[in-house]
């Protein structure tokens, strides 16, 4: 599936100022180990030590968060936009 | 009851009106609770005179007092609930604020009263928060409720929203509300899983991160904690981001049915139908929204008279949720 990655301002400096990667996967956690594989430096930020994501991060489906989606199995499909952002006090600028 | 004795008693019991209209779906029926019609203008009214009578009923406040301050982070609402509160118990507040509020939101703080430190607008609510955490750790003798982390936030929609939602609208399937302090979302949410078990809970949020600034790494993130108190995770059936050009086109299309809501209404009711879309078409149900706060304090940004796509880009650099 071929799965368009939005990567935010954060983590920018890891990717080498890249802000939108496409790769092929069927899972949001093959999406995650596909910028990993090509930036291992992202790997440290964006899972704890134990394998699971950091805190701060949510991960969306085409705007959808994929904790409630079932986390890193959660599926992706053809042309969908999955976005990395770091969560943010409430009452941020949109 | 048409006679009050205090502005305060009309907060809460705010009404519930039908917006089916603007379902795309004829077995899904919508409801929106206006909250812009408690006295200080928002849902957070209810907040802020929870807040207040909690830190009274603990001392750290005691009405009549003189030289009492607090101080408290607020992108407005809470902040303009809590200076109308204070000054009717006679407590000087005062309010870390992102620069790029709107300004009516800033006029209606100075209205009752409130003193305004402002943050850096480029970092959002997360700047407004680090920085009153920085000078309530500078100054111990101002009261520092702290919105985001004080259990009286959601205690006051476990009080009375979730229960008149309930009684409104006991048929209800689905809750869905903004996603700022979480104080909404907890309260209401737990109340209805206790409640009606079975309710689905979504929380509908702004596309914050992608806007503020000044994260060094993803270590600089911050997540409410009542939301982590209240196992907000747990909690949540479903979290969806909604865009500044769907806000403003359903703050737009409630106006149809003569509601002049704010923008975080207009996310919040996108959410709503988005959340509709989904339901199976031989399943009924019926879904609960929150309309925060009225049109009153975002004319300024000209969201229902001009080009969206100016408004669009004018909503991105100002804090509307």
């Amino acid at each position: 599936m071929a799965v368009k990655v939005r990567i935010p301002t954060v983590l920018r400096s890891a990717t080498g100022g890249r802000a939108t990667m496409d790769v092929t996967a069927t899972t949001v956690g093959e999406v995650l180990a596909a910028i990993s594989s090509e930036y291992p430096n992202v790997q440290e930020q964006l899972f704890n030590t134990d394998g699971s994501l950091h805190r701060f991060l949510n991960v969306y489906i085409n705007d959808d968060d994929v904790r409630y989606l079932g986390g890193v199995t959660a599926a992706v499909a053809d042309g969908d936009e999955v976005t990395l952002l770091p969560a943010v006090a409430g009452g941020a600028t949109a | 009851m048409t006679r009050h004795e205090s502005v305060l008693e009309l907060i809460g019991n705010t009404p519930i009106v039908n917006v089916s209209a603007l379902s795309p779906k004829p077995n899904v029926k919508i409801w929106a609770k206006l909250e812009g019609r408690n006295p200080a203008g928002s849902v957070k009214d209810r907040v802020a005179i929870s807040l207040v009578e909690e830190a009274e009923r603990e001392g750290l406040l005691v009405p009549g007092r003189p030289g009492q301050t607090l101080i408290e982070p607020s992108s407005g609402n809470t902040g303009i609930a809590l200076a109308m509160v204070c000054q009717l118990r006679g407590y000087h507040l005062k309010v870390v604020l992102p620069a790029n509020v709107s300004p009516e939101r800033r006029q209606l703080l100075e209205v009752w009263g409130a003193e305004i430190i402002d943050s850096p607008g480029s970092e959002g609510s997360n700047g407004a928060v680090r920085l009153c955490q920085k000078l309530a750790a500078e100054n111990p003798d101002w009261v520092f409720l702290y919105q985001y982390a004080n259990a009286a936030n959601p205690l006051a929609h476990y009080r009375t929203t979730g229960p008149e939602i309930l009684n409104d609208v006991p048929e209800i399937t689905h809750f869905v509300a903004g996603l700022g302090t979480s104080g909404t979302l907890m309260g209401v949410g737990r109340y209805l899983k206790e409640h009606k078990p079975g309710t689905q809970i979504w929380a509908i949020e702004p596309p914050s991160g992608e806007m503020v600034d000044g994260l060094r790494n993803l270590d600089d993130g911050y997540v409410p904690p009542i939301f982590t108190d209240n196992h907000g995770s747990d909690m949540l059936d479903r979290k969806v981001i909604v865009r500044p050009q769907e806000s403003i086109e359903w703050t737009r299309r409630m106006v149809e049915l003569g509601l002049f809501v704010g923008i975080s209404s207009g996310a919040i009711m996108c959410g709503a139908v988005r959340c509709a879309a989904q339901i199976p078409d031989d399943v009924e149900a019926t879904i609960v929204t929150i309309a925060c706060d009225d049109g009153w304090k975002y004319l300024s940004t000209g969201a229902w008279t001009d080009d969206i796509e100016t408004v669009v880009e004018r909503a991105k650099k100002i804090i509307y949720f």
